[in-house]
């Protein structure tokens, strides 16, 4: 149940970044020009039939941020009650914290009249909440717990003792922080301005490399320069677990869905230019960069599963008389 | 302990600097602005004249409004503001002043309002110019909200809402700004400029093209044309004692 709920909690913070996508897309920032009131109104008895142009958009992400809000919290205290692993219990507080400073920030900006390094923050902390609660949903998963056999431990689906491949988790590692890199690019341009200083695509005015420069422009090439360097390192990264690891289930289906994704990203991408920044595409852009970090974030969790072992032992959980799951005794 | 009481006299110490806390030389008080004007009225000349607009204007694009169904009026397609032109020519919503040439001159702030309405959630007036210290009035006369977001560079950025129809929001500027843009992000199509000034020449063109700059001092001055899509546009002008000069600019578009 408790991995149920966090899988929820993980979808739901997917669907608050689409509609904070939908707020910067439209402009609507400061269409609420009061926090954490709206208009003078509490957030939750504000007037449905007021939700009209710009508001409609930022007063929906703040009431969906309020909800994801409660669930994290929901999530933070059934982890503390039923969790036996201290490190799982401690990401469910840093999610807690996470989300109720992102709540703040969201806040910040908008009383601050949205200046760039503020808004930045906010969407580059909305992915590591985001991050957090795959993470969460991820750590209470059967499949990780039984790390990914179907008896004994440390085995996979065909009972082999599972790799500690290390070169396979450092490329998925890097492969996951360029992606997050790549991120913070995207929302740096989208937060300055910069989406179309590159109207065309692929090309960049008619070339391959801008014949102009300016900060914007430079923003923008960077992002498409991120987006081929996270589409090789994820290919390799692809590679290298089908080549080494094409057996195992659970590193074989992210892998495909990373690619998969990927396609879908740079589409989107693409799209976005073409249209001239439609909101809906420039918002499926946003939560797909997100899909994309959280799917490459399971496969990097997946193929560092050997070293939580340590982890899994500490299941000290101060004032609770909760028994240890058999998993941990098995290889403890 | 004592190194940790030392980090905290450090902090709150560079917080207090940080806050602007420390000591500073205390501001001269601003010399109040003069109740009369410096210009007399015997010796002072009117500059006049037309904007016009060559080639084929734009047509106007249909501004959709569907995203809050109180604006919709049923059967009227409103449509953007960006260049109107004129039966004859003329283009309205220019702003002309005079950019320099008054020295050090100093004139008294108006003591009329200016009132800026959100009607039919458009901005009324499109383009208008206050004086620094003026009383700037918005009013919201629609049944819906809107949010009042002067983004200006020079002046103080503000944005508030008025929910309510009758609310009102009073503003004066403080310091002199070509244009400063006022925006509603409930409605991303209400935009309207104000040209905020330290002095009270200046205009905005009407429906005609026409403008009229008056109770000029002799002299030498360098009057702008803005428009907001079309850019600027500067002229010198010289007038005599109780001289009426006329002068003219003309915008095309930039495509």
């Amino acid at each position: 149940m408790l991995h149920l709920f966090a899988l929820l909690v993980a979808a739901s913070t997917a669907v608050l970044i689409f509609a904070g996508g939908l707020v910067t897309s439209t402009g609507s920032g400061l269409s609420v020009p009061d926090w954490p009131t709206t208009y003078g109104w509490s957030m939750f008895t504000f007037p449905i039939d007021k939700w009209v142009g710009g508001i409609f958009y930022e007063h929906t992400h703040r009431l969906i941020a309020s909800g994801v809000g409660a669930l994290i919290m929901g999530l933070a205290f059934w982890l503390w009650r039923a969790e036996p692993r201290r490190s799982v219990r401690r990401l469910g507080y840093l999610a807690l914290g996470a989300v109720v400073t992102q709540g703040i920030l969201g806040g910040i900006t908008v009383l601050w009249f949205l200046p760039d390094a503020i808004s930045i923050a906010h969407a580059g902390l909305a992915q590591l909440v985001f991050c957090l609660t795959i993470s969460i949903a991820l750590l209470t998963s059967p499949g990780w717990k039984r790390a990914y056999a179907r008896s004994g431990s440390l085995t996979n689906t065909h009972s082999q003792p599972l790799a500690n491949d290390q070169a396979l988790q450092w490329v998925a590692i890097a492969t996951t922080g360029l992606i997050y890199l790549q991120i913070i690019v995207g929302a740096t341009m989208r937060h300055t301005g910069a989406g179309l200083a590159i109207p065309d695509f692929p090309w960049a005015f008619g070339r391959l490399v801008p014949p102009v420069w300016s900060a914007a422009i430079a923003i923008h090439f960077a992002h498409r320069v991120g987006a081929v360097l996270v589409c090789v390192l994820a290919l390799a990264t692809v590679a290298h677990v089908l080549y080494h690891h094409g057996r195992r289930t659970e590193l074989r289906r992210p892998s495909f869905l990373l690619l998969a994704l990927l396609a879908v990203q740079v589409t989107l991408g693409a799209l976005t230019v073409l249209s001239g920044r439609d909101h809906i595409i420039n918002s499926l852009h946003v939560v797909t960069g997100a899909l994309v970090l959280a799917t490459s974030l399971v496969l990097t969790l997946r193929a560092c599963r050997p070293r939580f072992a340590g982890a899994d032992a500490q299941t000290v959980s101060p004032g609770s008389a909760l028994p240890k799951p058999a998993y941990v005794g098995a290889h403890a | 302990m004592i190194r940790l009481f030392g980090i905290g006299v450090a902090l709150a110490a560079l917080t207090a600097a940080a806050c602007g806390g420390g000591q500073t030389e205390p501001a001269a008080p601003a010399t109040p602005p003069p109740t009369v004007s410096p210009v007399d009225p015997a010796t002072a000349g009117n500059v006049t004249g037309k904007i016009a607009f060559e080639g084929t204007p734009p047509k106007p694009t249909v501004v959709r409004m569907d995203s809050d169904p109180n604006c919709v009026q049923p059967g009227v397609a409103t449509t953007d503001e960006l260049v109107t032109v004129g039966e004859g020519g003329g283009l309205q919503n220019v702003f002309v002043y005079v950019k320099d040439g008054l020295g050090n001159l100093r004139f008294p702030i108006p003591s009329e309002t200016i009132l800026l309405d959100q009607k039919g959630c458009h901005y009324v007036p499109h383009v208008f110019g206050a004086q620094v210290g003026q009383t700037v009035e918005v009013l919201n006369s629609d049944q819906t909200l809107h949010n009042v977001h002067a983004v200006p560079t020079a002046n103080q950025e503000f944005n508030t809402g008025q929910p309510l129809a009758g609310m009102k929001h009073v503003h004066r500027f403080s310091t002199k700004e070509v244009m400063v843009p006022f925006k509603c992000d409930v409605h991303p199509w209400m935009r309207a400029f104000v040209g905020v000034l330290d002095h009270p020449y200046f205009a905005v063109s009407t429906a005609d093209g026409t403008f009229s700059l008056k109770g000029l001092p002799p002299g030498t001055y360098t009057v702008e044309a803005w428009h907001e899509t079309l850019g600027t546009q500067t002229q010198m002008v010289t007038i005599g004692a109780s001289e009426n000069k006329e002068i003219s600019f003309a915008f095309k578009s930039a495509t």
